[in-house]
């Protein structure tokens, strides 16, 4: 159990095919591949931002979610805490691929950047000149108990006026993200049953 | 606000099992890196600080364990069993666990490697850790690139305010593998030679291996007599490039002020830096720039790449604890490989071994991601 003073300022889900804030579906899209998946949604919210056909799927992923969420906040504080279960899985896969090819393998430095979860964060805070607070977690699953305290935290002690946290996860062409945005006021209460209850709602 | 200190601790390196074994060979000015000729892991000879297998076997079998480990599980358990057994710590439900690490078992990809692939899921490394001691709660498992380490002890001094926990052991560890060298080799990172931070003459990063682990606890009475306590800590971004540093040292600045601010100190107030220094050309200055901006450029500074490499998601904790020896030592350790001043700004590197009275230092890194920690320590009787 967790209350705080704060609040869920609004809330984005990106899984099966489909794109929706705050309760509400926004796009869907029939490709069974994330990248045709995730290339439709970005020509959908009309996103002019050349770099993001060099990220890798995760930083994708993360992209979309917070472009959902942060188009129109002003917030320049805005802290990033977010987690997954895969970490970098996905590309750190293709980067060991690439150095143990049998015919003599190359590492790209294009591709070994993106060996690390916490690049997305970096991706999102350039695209949004976010200059703040930034960590990456990994649990076996959404932990909201976790991320709401850190949370909190960075509220309480000003070091964030308000929180873009949740879950990003991208591993073996399935993805699930639950990003939200957490401030002094906002739709529904900050606590741990209704994040649960949000993360759950299909 | 809460008094959150830094207690027993340990550093599993290529200089030994403890902490004191690799101070000893600081203050000596002995590196720890050598030429290390594998192919295995990269077609030329690579200077590299590593942990010798066979002495890590031997401690590790002293754990009794009852299954197999990985290599960095090994490291991770040794360094923190001995951590745990100095504290005296029931693992009660009040304890909470961190592991911070950028690529953890990341060698089991490796076609060869006898481990599942499984293994490579960082929850699951956290959960070995956990179960091996019996932690009450699951394992945190921070992956933040290069600043992981030190904000290892942001994040845990954070769950202490929250009351989510009373103590937290965190835990740090990342291996010398093929994969980490051929990335940094795909930059063309890799030097030739011992590292030299800060040096006109430096051509580049060493990558070394260590196994650190401590003890965060609000508790004054479970302190060695080296604790420090946390004053100020923070993280801010570059929001400028995902694997270069910013040219204006945007977020290392912000991280060193706002960290200030929260311990309510002026840069007058700092008696020695513990920098990144990781012996890039681009990183380095960008020190150099922020320190300047943050009127620092006077206080004695060094880079410890010069002894270990750069251990990536542990560095930030392992010079946290060696931070910790050096203020109560009174003595600054010399920022070795160090001859000629080769950036823009200036900086206050520490030449040699010297007795310095000293009471506050600062720590900071930065990693790919734009990511930038500053963390502040003050010595607990000052």
């Amino acid at each position: 159990m967790n209350r705080s003073d704060y609040h869920i300022k609004s809330y984005c889900r990106i899984r099966d095919g489909k794109i929706s804030k705050d309760g509400e579906l926004l796009f869907s899209d029939a490709s069974e591949e994330f990248p045709a998946f995730i290339k439709a949604a970005y020509k959908y919210f009309e996103t002019d931002y050349s770099k993001f056909f060099k990220m890798d799927n995760l930083s994708k992923l993360a992209f979309m979610g917070a472009e959902v969420l942060l188009r129109g906040n002003d917030e320049e504080n805005t802290a990033l805490i977010l987690s997954n279960r895969a970490s970098s899985l996905d590309t750190d896969r293709k980067h060991q691929a690439a150095i143990s090819n049998p015919k003599g393998g190359f590492a790209s430095p294009a591709v070994f950047v993106y060996t690390l979860p916490n690049i997305c964060m970096g991706e999102i805070s350039i695209r949004h000149k976010l200059y703040s607070e930034n960590s990456f977690f990994i649990f076996a699953e959404f932990n909201p108990h976790l991320l709401s305290d850190y949370t909190n935290d960075l509220l309480e002690t000003g070091k964030a006026n308000e929180v873009l946290c949740g879950w990003v996860d991208y591993d073996k062409n399935k993805y699930d993200a639950f990003l939200y945005v957490i401030g002094k006021k906002g739709l529904l209460a900050h606590n741990t049953e209704e994040l649960t209850k949000l993360y759950r709602t299909k | 606000m809460n008094n959150v200190y830094l207690s027993h601790n340990n550093i599993v390196s290529a200089y030994g099992f403890d902490s004191a074994s690799a101070i000893d060979s600081i203050k000596n000015e002995v590196s720890g890196l050598s030429l290390v000729n594998d192919s295995n892991i990269l077609p030329n000879p690579f200077y590299s600080s590593l942990i010798a297998q066979d002495s890590l076997s031997e401690a590790f079998q002293k754990l009794d364990p009852k299954e197999a480990y990985t290599r960095l599980e090994q490291i991770l358990l040794v360094s923190l069993s001995d951590t745990i057994k100095k504290s005296g710590l029931e693992l009660t439900d009040r304890v909470g666990l961190i592991l911070s690490t950028t690529k953890g078992n990341i060698d089991v990809l490796e076609t060869e490697n006898p481990f599942d692939e499984s293994r490579a899921y960082l929850a699951e490394l956290g959960q070995k850790i956990e179960d091996f001691f019996g932690f009450k709660n699951e394992a945190l498992v921070l992956s933040n690139a290069c600043v992981s380490g030190v904000l290892a002890l942001a994040v845990a001094k954070r769950f202490i305010r929250q009351k989510r926990y009373d103590h937290v052991f965190v835990v740090a560890g990342d291996l010398v593998s093929e994969f980490i060298l051929s990335g940094f080799n795909s930059f063309q990172a890799l030097s030739e030679a011992p590292c030299k931070p800060y040096c006109k003459t430096r051509s580049g990063i060493n990558i070394g291996e260590v196994g650190c682990s401590i003890l965060v606890t609000k508790d004054d009475n479970n302190l060695v007599d080296k604790s420090v306590r946390l004053i100020g800590e923070a993280s801010c971004n570059d929001a400028n490039h995902i694997s270069g540093p910013s040219r204006t040292g945007e977020g290392l600045y912000r991280s060193i002020v706002s960290a200030m601010n929260q311990a309510k100190i002026d840069a007058d107030a700092i008696d020695y830096i513990s920098a990144h220094g990781t012996a890039t050309l681009f990183n380095d200055e960008m020190e150099a720039i922020a320190f300047n901006r943050a009127n620092l450029q006077d206080v004695p500074l060094n880079s410890l790449k010069g002894y270990f490499g750069h251990t990536l998601g542990a560095s930030g904790l392992l010079e946290t604890i060696i931070g910790m020896h050096s203020l109560y030592s009174n003595t600054l350790y010399a920022s070795l490989g160090f001859d000629e001043l080769g950036v823009s700004q200036p900086l206050n590197i520490i030449k040699e071994t010297t007795s310095k009275e000293s009471s506050i230092f600062l720590k900071t890194a930065s990693g790919f991601g734009g990511c930038n920690t500053a963390a502040i320590f003050q010595k607990v009787n000052s």
